[in-house]
């Protein structure tokens, strides 16, 4: 890929970033970086496609390090979890046979397989060494008789957030628009005609099905009328892909990170498109209501009132019971971009105070929400060390810990209660359904025993030893005096464990 | 000695290779307050991170030199040199390990002249150990990058003296494979202490990731490992215990560059093997085995005998790097198994030892199809494996890297007397479960008997017996 087109693709005109400073791209500093690179974020964003035999060009450590490592379910195939590569040899590389090699695999991958397409990730040494991934994409797909994408997402061309954009323009340039959705059966159509509602058609843009979770909204697209034509890429299919473009309303769901799909899409075929989340009932609410704003009819948007409240009073009920447990418990949210505040709308939901948000990733329109939602005083936080994490979670008082699974450990070893709210997690938080899951785990880890177990220190260090058992419990009580002084968030201190 | 079979198709499907710096970067996560940063783009050190971090279940330092375009195409030294830096400033480590990946590997970087030029530019910085390190990810895999990282770390920092062997005479320093768990390990040093000698172990992954929680809430570097003083002491210890046939040339070097004897063991897993480890301890110690270890011995040859029903002719398919299908490989043949299916990610030293007919350079796609074909009846594999052990109907004994379908599987004790045991007690539990379920006899119904009518209890619908 040339540089130019690497710019234009940061330089997203959609993308709320781009009007202020450029803080979501900067360029990373060597020894104190963190995060993804540009293939990572077109793997990650391509992988669902549950039907295509995703290869990944390049020696092993970019594939062997991360197959079958997404938390995202499909309903049918299971192909996007045969991790391939064409795990170059020195060879290879020294000897320019890995465009060869690439061309066999692909035929491998076919004939074994049977895939409805094949998505090429081109990585560092391949495109370092000139690899024509895209002519070889083209031959092997004429060959083959199947369509062979050719994703180039090279790492060192940028961050995560620039390869899902790789990965949006690959399909933009190559899939969508390339097929026709699969027709109505006969007897669903008949269904919806009789009881007298119009179907609907929409994409999702950005949401990627994690632990299963938008299995707990989709019954409700289909409920009020909403055909959902594809997922990018959540449990999609190639074929849906490439019909995403007979669409009525696109919705992009994760943050920005494909964006780019949207705009090209209202660009080219003038779908219209809006920003939004299924996270906590507010957001669950609204963007349904926005989907049917967007059709433009009446009919359903009254009926999607209808479900909304229905749905509305059936979550709250059960969220009552949540409630009293999480009501007034401070928790700090350290994730980035949509979540930063949609989470927050969650959380409040239940009841609980966020004491501060992350902000690494948001725009200043996730800002502005933040705001709205927890108040001007709102405290953000930017950085993303570990370190200033913990002191925080110190400084708030807070009770718990939401972030993504990277800082997982960190929170444990500091003996911090945690939530992982990223890709990797193994609960489904979507939709009304999906709250309720999110409170009975904001309670498993807040209510468990074991974090006053391990903040206690060993007795031999804090208590005297227990006297001798003469049929009275007192041995096992801690005397007032010992309960003395436990500051048990600051674990800094050696003395703590040392004792006195 | 096994025929190797080579790689024979140009796809990789479900890959069992693990890269070459991400074993590097866990043999420097095996010293202390040290941190890792890999020489390539942001992705190569993301991925190892999760990667290591899905199976410890820990924290994992691991930096980048963050190589972008513009660095790819123009140069990348600042990078290195800069990293470098910045990693001293804020972390101030006592290590910093400095393994090449394929990115810069083919850029065509020169690893070591970038750490003089540091050197040079740095005075400062001088009390902070940096062990450069070739890995690119095109040769080799995790065992070898490993294997590389334990030799340049001795070529780095153990000095050209011959002449303080023994002096200290308790000292014995243990050069520890990739094969070995943290639990291993600690059951290592254990037996070590047990004849009244004290171990180096390099890298001592059991002190750094064997999971457990500090009085420090956080630290940006590891918790513990090998003390980059002590390495330098390897000299005067009074011998070189290897384990793991990939860190052979590790030990010529040690043994080159100090004069302390060396000693080398394939794995400490089996029987004979555990006996050769006890037997040196013994003899370097001038000590009798103690009563314990003698014990434990015997409560192996006990478990051997009585495992040995479900362990005979048990046709087994592995797949791990060359130490480990050595020593998995050895111990199901010497229980009477046999291995029908062994394949390796990559060539290696101890692909020579593994016992079984031949050994297939492939990935798990070929382990499930020659387990298939070969009418296997048990899989020893990573939780990559276990998908594979599904499609067959087939129990999965886990063991190498990754695991992260299971808690602990990290800190599992394969090795001595104990380690053994409980190996065997596995593998036979695996095939007893397994027999129940898959191999009895299906009953047969004479002709010439009444077809029962009372006496079987049935859910089927409408109370038809049958």
């Amino acid at each position: 890929m040339k540089a130019s087109e690497v710019a234009e693709l940061l330089n997203e005109p959609a993308c709320s970033h781009n009007q202020k400073s450029k803080s979501g791209c900067a360029r990373p500093k060597p020894g104190a970086s963190a995060g993804g690179c540009a293939f990572d974020g077109a793997q990650i964003a391509l992988l669902p496609i549950a039907d295509v035999a995703h290869i990944v060009h390049g020696p092993i450590a970019c594939a062997g390090n991360s197959w079958d490592n997404r938390g995202t379910r499909s309903s049918g195939p299971t192909l996007y979890r045969i991790g391939m590569t064409t795990d170059l040899t020195e060879q290879d590389v020294i000897m320019g046979r890995g465009e060869k090699r690439l061309l066999h695999s692909i035929r491998q991958a076919v004939e074994r397989y049977r895939p409805a397409a094949v998505f090429v990730y081109n990585t560092c040494v391949t495109a370092l060494i000139g690899d024509d991934v895209d002519a070889v994409c083209k031959a092997a797909g004429e060959r083959l008789g199947l369509p062979v994408v050719p994703v180039d997402a090279a790492g060192f061309y940028g961050t995560k957030n620039l390869g899902n954009r790789i990965a949006g323009e690959a399909m933009i340039k190559y899939v969508i628009g390339t097929g026709e959705p699969d027709p109505l059966p006969e007897s669903v159509a008949q269904d919806y005609a009789q009881r007298g509602i119009r179907v609907h058609t929409v994409n999702l843009i950005g949401e990627y099905n994690i632990a299963g979770e938008f299995w707990h909204v989709a019954p409700l697209f289909d409920e009020l009328g909403i055909r959902i034509l594809c997922s990018l890429s959540g449990d999609a299919r190639y074929r849906e892909v490439a019909a995403m473009h007979h669409a009525q309303v696109n919705m992009v769901v994760c943050s920005k990170a494909l964006l780019n799909v949207a705009r090209k899409m209202q660009e080219r075929w003038g779908i219209p498109f809006f920003e939004g989340s299924f996270y906590g009932v507010e957001d669950t609410s609204r963007a349904l209501r926005d989907f049917a704003r967007l059709m433009g009819d009446a009919d359903l948007c009254e009926r999607t009132e209808a479900l909304i409240a229905r749905e509305e009073a059936r979550i709250h009920a059960k969220l009552d019971a949540w409630r009293p447990r999480l009501s007034g418990k401070r928790v700090l949210l350290y994730t980035g971009g949509v979540k930063s505040w949609s989470v927050v709308s969650a959380l409040q939901d239940l009841g609980m105070e966020v004491v501060a948000t992350g902000t690494g990733k948001s725009t200043e329109e996730d800002k502005e929400r933040i705001r709205e939602l927890m108040g001007p005083e709102a405290k953000m936080l930017k950085s993303d060390s570990a370190r200033e994490l913990l002191n925080a979670c110190y400084e708030l008082r807070a009770d718990m810990l939401i972030a993504g699974g990277r800082n997982l450990y960190t929170a444990l070893k500091a003996r911090l209660p945690f939530l992982d709210i990223n890709q990797e997690r193994e609960f489904g938080y979507a939709g009304y359904t999906g709250m309720v899951e999110l409170a009975r785990q904001l309670a498993l880890t807040l209510e468990s025993p074991v974090w006053e177990a391990v903040r206690r220190p060993a007795p031999w260090t804090r208590y005297a030893a227990p006297a001798p058992l003469n049929g009275a419990d007192a041995a096992l009580e801690v005397t007032d005096e010992d309960e003395g002084d436990v500051d048990f968030p600051t674990f800094s201190t050696p003395a703590l464990a040392r004792g006195a | 000695m096994p025929e190797i079979i080579k790689r024979n198709k140009p796809l990789a499907v479900n890959p069992l290779k693990t890269s070459a710096p991400t074993g590097a970067a866990l043999a420097f996560l095996g010293m202390r307050r040290a941190m890792p940063m890999l020489h390539g783009s942001q992705g190569c050190t993301a991925f190892a991170k999760v990667f290591f971090v899905r199976h410890f279940r820990e924290p994992v330092p691991l930096q980048t030199t963050a190589m972008d375009q513009v660095a790819t195409v123009m140069s990348a030294d600042d990078n290195v040199i800069q990293g470098l830096v910045n990693i001293c400033e804020k972390s101030r480590p006592d290590l910093i390990g400095l393994p090449t990946t394929g990115l810069s590997e083919t850029q065509g970087t020169d690893i070591f002249r970038l750490v003089k030029d540091f050197r040079a530019r740095y005075p400062q910085y001088d009390h902070v150990a940096v062990v450069p390190v070739n890995t690119p990810d095109f040769t080799g895999c995790l065992e070898s990058g490993y294997a590389e990282a334990v030799r340049a770390t001795i070529d780095t920092l153990v000095p050209e003296d011959r002449s303080r062997v023994g002096q200290r005479p308790r000292q014995v320093n243990v050069l520890a494979g990739s094969l070995l768990t943290p639990g291993d390990i600690e059951a290592i040093r254990e037996l070590i202490e047990s004849f009244d000698l004290r171990a180096m172990v390099l890298p001592d992954i059991g002190d750094s990731l064997d999971g457990h929680l500090t009085q420090d809430d956080f630290s940006p570097l590891t918790l513990g490992g090998t003390p980059v003083s002590e390495i330098a002491s390897a000299g005067e210890a009074i011998a070189t215990l290897t384990i793991g046939r990939s860190l052979g040339p590790a030990a010529e070097l040690l043994a080159r560059r100090t004069g302390v004897p060396d000693f080398r063991f394939d794995s400490l897993m089996g029987l004979a093997e555990v006996d050769a480890f006890v037997h040196t301890l013994s003899e370097l110690s001038g000590r009798p085995v103690p009563e314990r270890i003698e014990r434990q011995r015997a409560q192996l040859q006990d478990a051997m005998v009585d495992t040995h029903f479900m362990m005979g002719f048990a046709r087994v398919a592995m797949a791990a790097d060359p130490d480990l299908l050595q020593a998995m490989s050895t111990l199901v043949q010497r229980m009477g198994g046999e291995v029908v299916a062994a394949v390796a990610p990559a060539r290696g030293p101890g692909l020579a030892g593994v016992a079984a007919e031949s050994v297939h350079i492939g990935d798990l796609e070929d382990l499930e199809l020659m387990a298939l074909d070969r009418h296997a009846e048990l899989i020893v594999g990573s939780s990559h494996a276990v998908p594979a052990a599904q499609h067959l109907g087939l129990p999965i004994l886990r063991a190498g890297f990754p695991l992260y379908d299971q808690v602990g599987g990290y800190q599992r004790t394969w090795v001595g007397y104990r380690g053994t045991r409980q190996a065997l007690f596995d593998l036979a539990n695996l095939r007893l479960e397994h027999h129940g379920q898959h191999h009895e006899i299906p009953a047969y119904h004479s002709r010439f008997r009444q077809p029962d009518t009372s006496g079987i209890a049935t859910y089927a619908s409408g109370g038809s017996f049958h």
